[in-house]
């Protein structure tokens, strides 16, 4: 019986105002005032009844809630016969609870939308080799599963059998179709465009990469900063003293009237709904511009940094080193580049595969005695000859001259920012090559917009050498560029500036960095969808997109100035309220609960205005 | 102590979430400290002793204070 009547609480709302209106007109209009009092007399005992029913039961739970003052307010109108406010405020009441719920949803609908793309049913291969459809949480780890066409991937795995086309833009947000074969990972929540899969099941349901990234949002969106875990605690009290501070207006005036309007103005309602409504629309925000902000306290420390500071190879530099100048001394290129060529090939230093791509159309030769050097380079021998393939301090450890002509070339590459690679044949040095990373496209206009935005300095750190450094710092208008760092000497430069009171934000290779990631206020991982990114950042860029960092800071600044905003409304309106109470003569119950009600709309509306959030085009 | 996720129809007052808190802290079997109410999605986390108390009888309470579980899910 009773949930029956909480259901029906938006019919009941409805019948109210239907009866309260018909009170009205037959009483003023048709003169009918016993008709209009009981029209009002029963809209009220209608309307108590799911409310008192809820207050019931948060008493039950020893939680005194709004319901329960609402309840007692209502009682006391119509003990004191004023049915007028009995019948209104109960019918605002239910109202204001129904505009509510529809605006609160609207403005939880982003994250909704993220939570709608995880697949609902999957393909599963039965004892027979026939496939048939099981909901999605049936699936278990090492279960075989088939992938049709135009069908979301239903969990994280690998690829048995087929090749097909993957549209990764749900994790990656690369909208190019990345191509999977026999052996290739798949995941969670992504669409396969052409082709047809058969997959086993590594990870389901919330291990997902996909499932934790919904995980993330959520709990994102109920984290509570220092200022909301306050505002909780402050409600837990003040609810329960707003009922002692009216039987005690009570008892010494005697004056009912007064004492069940400060019941039902006393609500904190705007309050503690403000701050979270906020913060839901901020994430939500961030979660459709692929910004993952992961919680309330990080919205907070995010909006009040000063420093960035960047890691510089795969954050600011695409992590892709080009050879961009090469110098030969001697006659025969074509042998020198087959020997180089094949030596390099059997290194994986980021380095040597750029000097394979350089050379991809050239002919390698066998390789025999390869010796990788650590930090300096390879050695081995090609065709009877010694080659040797590396840095400036590897050629010294050789006791391979560099002089004269080649000595200025690697001084004038050093200081066009390129790393060194040189190549020696049997002791002689033969050529040079000046290696650069690329700097992602728009880097340079993003920083501005970084800087436009209030951050005061930003710093490169990176393990390249002090030219490189310097050379991206100033193509990109940088404050502070350190090069030679090894990870530690990242994180003591980052303490060293928290130490004087900067807020720090950094921005790192999830793998490497972790402990700079962990140390400053802000970690920022350009990892992408994977793991170790979305574990250790603060905040992550789903797609590795430099180019979100503004719109993330842009918006985490307007999302808390747009929680102080609620805080001051929701406070400015209940003293403006109690204030008006007890100063003038106007302020009722009915007015009350309208205004009350009024606030905690204006506020929802307000969190909602997140939504709309773009970063304006700044020039 | 099996792990719950209990989904229920959206929340709107900002007191359903002590409510809903009380409720289930109050049942025999659920671990207190582990009962996590997310107010914006509308679900109830917790741990609870599966020996002493059902999933069932935790939806029940949740019900009891006025509010409609849709689905739970339940994890050993």
């Amino acid at each position: 019986m009773q949930r029956f009547i909480l259901r029906k609480k938006n019919q009941i709302a409805a019948i109210s105002a239907v009866l309260i209106v018909a009170g009205f007109v037959s009483a003023l209009a048709l003169g009918q005032e016993q008709i209009g009092m009981w029209a009002l007399v029963v809209a009220s005992l209608l309307g108590i009844a799911p409310i008192a029913i809820q207050a019931y039961q948060a008493l039950r739970v020893k939680v005194v809630s709004i319901d329960v003052l609402v309840t007692i307010a209502v009682s006391g109108a119509i003990i004191i016969r004023n049915f007028e406010e009995s019948a209104i405020v109960t019918f605002l009441f239910l109202f204001g609870g129904y505009l509510e719920q529809r605006t609160l949803n609207k403005t939880r609908s982003a994250i909704k939308e993220l939570t709608e793309m995880a697949p609902e049913s999957a393909l599963r291969q039965t004892e027979e080799g026939q496939f048939e459809e099981v909901d999605i949480e049936d699936v278990d780890v090492g279960d075989t599963l088939l992938v049709r066409t135009g069908a979301k991937v239903p969990v994280d795995g690998t690829v048995l059998v087929g090749e097909g086309h993957i549209n990764e833009a749900s994790i990656t947000g690369e909208a190019i179709p990345v191509s999977k074969e026999v052996g290739s990972k798949v995941f969670a929540g992504t669409i396969l465009d052409n082709g047809t899969l058969q997959i086993v099941a590594d990870r389901v349901g919330e291990d997902t990469t996909f499932g934790r990234i919904i995980e993330l949002v959520e709990e994102a969106q109920d984290s509570k900063s220092e200022a909301e875990r306050f505002i909780d605690r402050f409600s837990k009290y003040y609810t329960p003293a707003v009922l002692v501070l009216s039987a005690l207006v009570w008892l010494i005036s005697r004056n009912i009237e007064l004492a069940i309007t400060i019941l039902v103005l006393g609500c904190p309602g705007a309050l503690v709904i403000g701050v979270p409504v906020s913060n839901v629309a901020g994430i939500g925000n961030g979660a459709r511009h692929g910004v993952l902000l992961k919680g309330s306290e990080v919205i907070h420390d995010f909006s009040r940094v000063d420093t960035i500071v960047f890691d510089k190879t795969g954050t600011l530099t695409i992590g892709n080193p080009k050879v961009a100048d090469t110098r030969f001394y001697n006659e025969d290129q074509k042998s020198i580049s087959s020997y180089i060529a094949s030596v390099e090939s059997e290194s994986d230093h980021p380095l040597a595969q750029a000097i394979v791509e350089y050379f991809s159309d050239v002919s390698t030769l066998p390789v025999s005695d390869t010796d990788v050097i650590k930090g300096g380079g390879i050695v081995a021998t090609v065709e009877e000859k010694r080659i040797v393939v590396g840095n400036a301090a590897l050629m010294e450890a050789q006791k391979i001259a560099l002089e004269g002509e080649i000595a200025a070339d690697i001084a004038h590459f050093e200081k066009a920012g390129n790393s060194l690679v040189i190549a020696a044949v049997d002791g002689v040095a033969v050529a040079l090559f000046g290696i650069r990373d690329q700097i992602r496209a728009g880097v340079k206009d993003d920083l501005q917009r970084l800087k436009r935005l209030g951050v005061k300095s930003l710093v490169v750190l990176s393990g390249d050498n002090q030219g490189t450094v310097d050379l991206v710092a100033s193509e990109l208008g940088l404050s502070e560029a350190h090069g030679n760092m090894l990870p530690e000497d990242k994180a003591a430069f980052i303490k060293e500036l928290q130490s004087q009171g900067h807020i720090v934000a950094f921005v790192g290779d999830g793998v490497n960095d972790s402990p700079s990631l962990a140390l400053s206020e802000v970690g920022i991982a350009m990892g992408g969808g994977t793991d170790v990114a979305i574990e250790t950042s603060d905040v992550v860029l789903m797609n590795s997109d430099f180019s979100r960092l503004p719109h993330a800071l842009g918006l985490t600044k307007a999302t808390a100035f747009n929680m102080k905003q609620n805080i001051f409304i929701a406070v400015g309106v209940v003293l403006f309220l109690l204030l008006s109470l007890f100063l003038s003569d106007w302020m009722n119950m009915t007015i009350g609960m309208l205004v009350h009600e009024g606030s905690i709309l204006v506020v929802i509306l307000n969190g909602m205005r997140l939504l709309r959030y773009r970063l304006r085009k700044l020039t | 102590m099996a792990k719950a996720t209990i989904q229920l129809e959206g929340l709107a007052c900002p007191s359903c979430l002590q409510k809903i808190e009380g409720a289930t802290k109050a049942v025999n079997g659920v671990d207190k400290e582990s009962v996590k109410v997310l107010f914006n999605s509308s679900k109830v986390k917790l741990d609870f002793d599966d020996s002493v108390v059902s999933i069932g009888e935790i939806e029940a309470a949740i019900t009891k204070v006025g509010y409609e579980v849709t689905k739970s899910q339940v994890r050993a």
